[in-house]
Order: structure tokens, then sequence, then C-alpha cells
């Protein structure tokens, strides 16, 4: 099972029964793969539309209809469209119940970085800090370290915030972290690692719960 | 009753240094052919309120390659590399607000509604040198309404009243727009007589021009 799966698998089945979803776009957007089946979900983009489905057959595609990337999408049962006001009263007004952004840097105190590396990109914010502002579930999905081996999960984030205290809970390939006002939580990792191997790879300071982490289930 | 017009006619109701507002999110929803004809007429030093510079060769994204603005207040930059290019090189202004906020930003500015308090960007860089105020517990900032000289708006359908259909995400922004513009223009596939009242997103008072697409 590679990285993308593990995270997918873990992530998709933080979700309950009947959640307003919403999903970042790249890595986020895994989970949607592994959907315990039974569960239903109302998956919301941005940019207008709930009860959406994957991208049509080629030629059917409809060129108004696209998801927060500009790829198409079709459309399910219980599909709306709505403009972006009212997109955006669902996300800050706490009628979202999940969403899953990426991770440039996520710290002990749940502040997320993800929007900006100053001087190298800037992509913009789009709508992340509404939705780690409005969600009432807050995942962050990341590798546990970067490319160069460093950790990101961080004492304290360096680079410019998209939210403060926002996030609830961390997942990557090797941990599912939860963020508590004592710090944060080791409360699971994977079947093919060890405490000390999440400890040594890890910045920030964990907490190992009494009796150790659970072995992720996936 | 709105007036029917053609896009250069279109892009020339603005000047240098005006403001203006286009629909749109990754171009999806994008008057094309007006922002064509803008980039035709070469009109400069403009400032743009969007959700985004969508791509290089796309809607608005072609305007940026042109070098007509001056000043640009978005969500998102990330699709366009010219956008980040002019920012870095100090030829852009770029104001970066949550898509959110920019929404909002946007409907105040149309409703007249002086600003608002929102818990969106609390602790980060959009927070800086705004007033804020703790409301029912929570961490607020406060945020100021856009308004815009002409509104660039595009739909599938208006009739002759100037009443707006859009069609699927190509909603976005385009009916908060249309409250916000000075002047309204809005491009559209298709222009009838009469829509159905239950069908209509935008009402037609607010509507000034209508283009039709291609024209």
């Amino acid at each position: 099972m590679d990285l993308r799966e593990k995270i997918g698998r873990r992530g998709a089945k933080l979700f309950k029964n009947g959640d307003l979803v919403n999903l970042g776009i790249g890595m986020p957007t895994i989970l949607s793969n592994y959907i315990p089946a039974g569960l239903k979900l109302t998956f919301q983009s941005e940019n207008g539309a709930v009860n959406f489905g994957p991208a049509p057959a080629e030629g059917y595609e409809d060129p108004y209809l696209t998801n927060a990337g500009a790829m198409p999408l079709s459309v399910l049962p219980g599909a709306a469209y709505f403009d972006s006001s009212t997109s955006f009263g669902l996300i800050r007004g706490g009628h979202v119940d999940a969403t899953v952004l990426g991770v440039l840097e996520v710290d002990e105190k749940g502040n997320l970085a993800n929007y900006m590396v100053p001087g190298k990109i800037v992509p913009g914010m789009g709508g992340a800090m509404d939705l780690v502002t409005g969600a009432k579930l807050v995942v962050a999905v990341s590798e546990h370290t970067d490319k160069s081996g460093a950790s990101k999960i961080r004492k304290a984030c360096t680079l410019p915030l998209t939210g403060k205290a926002v996030v609830d809970v961390i997942l990557t390939e090797l941990a599912l972290i939860r963020v508590t006002p004592a710090g944060l939580v080791l409360e699971e990792i994977a079947p093919d690692t060890t405490v000390e191997e999440v400890v040594a790879k890890t910045e920030a300071t964990l907490i190992i719960p009494e009796g150790g982490p659970k072995t992720i289930e996936y | 009753m709105a007036k029917v017009i053609t896009a250069d006619e279109a892009a020339a109701l603005i000047q240098d240094g005006d403001t203006i507002m286009v629909g749109g999110f990754l171009g999806i929803g994008s008057p094309g052919t007006v922002l064509d004809a803008m980039v035709k007429n070469n009109v400069k030093d403009l400032t743009l309120i969007c959700n985004d510079t969508a791509f290089p060769d796309k809607m608005v994204g072609k305007m940026i390659v042109n070098k007509q603005f001056k000043k640009i207040i978005v969500s998102h930059i990330g699709t366009n590399k010219e956008t980040g290019r002019q920012m870095t090189a100090g030829e852009l202004d770029v104001e970066l607000n949550p898509q959110g906020t920019l929404a909002e930003r946007i409907r105040s500015g149309g409703i007249g509604v002086g600003g608002f308090y929102t818990p969106t960007g609390v602790g980060t860089p959009v927070a800086e040198g705004k007033e804020m105020r703790v409301l029912d517990g929570r961490e607020m900032l406060f945020e100021t309404p856009l308004k815009a000289k002409v509104s660039y708006l595009k739909a599938v359908k208006a009739d002759k009243a100037g009443n707006l259909r859009y069609h699927a995400t190509g909603m976005n922004f385009n009916p908060i727009m249309a409250f916000a513009g000075e002047t309204v223009v809005a491009e559209v596939d298709e222009l009838v007589d009469f829509l159905d009242p239950d069908d209509v997103h935008t009402v037609g008072v607010l509507v000034d021009y209508i283009v039709r697409r291609g024209r």
C-alpha cells in the first residue's frame, strides 16, 4: 500500500454518516476513492456545487460544470448549484462537517501553514482560510516528512499561517495525531512503523497515550 | 430594459485606471468575448476584482499577460504563472483575500452594507492592520466593502429586461458582482424575449448592457 492509499483509507474513515465534506485540491482528493461502503456523504465544491460526481466520459463534459481545479464534473441525484457567497456561507457558517487540506507546515498548537512560501511560491489561499475557520472537523493530510527528510509537523510553524489553532487531526502515512489542548497526541500508528520511528521523524513533541498508540486499520 | 451592445462597446465603457469586477472561477463563467475585446483595446492600469487570474491563455488571464492591471484583488493566483512573475518583479500589486471574505466584501459593496466582522484570517497575514473585535466570544476582524466602475458578468441566458440565468458552477461570483458595479454588463450565450420569472437568478433591474457571446 503506497503513502497516498494509506492516507486515503484511514482519512475516509474519519467521516460520519451524513457529513457535508469539502476536500482540498491535491492529496486530500485521494480520500474520495476510499469512502467505506454504506457511508453516505455529501461533497461540496467551493466554486458552487454539492452532490457532484466524477468527470464524465470524454465528449460529455459540460463547460460550465467543473470542480475547484477547473476539471469537469458530472452530477448526481440531489445535486445543487449556488453562488460564491452561498458557498462560503456554508463553509464559514459552520455547515460543513469536515474539511481535508494539504500541509506545508502544521504545529503543536494546531496552526496550519499551506498557502505560501514567501519569495518562492505564492499561489494564494483560495478558500482554505474560510474552510479551516468554519469546518467542524479540520483534517491536515501530509507526508510525514518533506523531500529533505525534515518533519512537516513542527514545534511552531515558520511560514505565514492559513489558520491559527484550527487543525483537529493530522494524518500522515505513519500516524494519526490528534491536536488537543495538552498538545499533540499520537493516537494511532501505521502497522509498519514504531513509536520510536514516528517520534524520531517528528519535530513537535508527541504525547504517547497510556498503553501506547493503536495500530491503524486500513 | 438592458441595451444590447457589442463586445467592443462593452470594453470601451472603461478607461485607464478604472476598477472592474469580472465574474468567473478559473475562467468558468467569465465573459470571454468582452475580455478579448479589452485585450484588443489595450486599456491599462486597471484594478481587477476577480476570484483568480485564470490561466495565461484563458479569460482574464490574457489581460494579465497583456499587463493591463496595476492592482488585483483576488483569492488565488496559482494557475497563472505570469501573475506570480509580475508580482515578484514588483510590476503588479496583488492583494490576496480569503475567497469567502472576497465574496462577502463584494456582496457588501453591492447591498449597501458598510463592511462586516469575520473570523476568517484571524492570526494570519490577512489580519495585519485590520480592526479586531471579540464577538460572541470569538476573535473577528473587520473587512470593508468592494465596488467597481463596471462589473463584467457571464450568464447563459438573458431576456430583454436584462434578467439573467446562470448554469452550474458558471454562476460563482456573477450574481453578487451584479450588485457591486456602477455599470453592469452581462455577456450571454443566448438572448430570449422572456425568461420565466421563476428561472431568474439576477434581476434585470441591475443589468445595464447585454453582449451576445462572439459579437
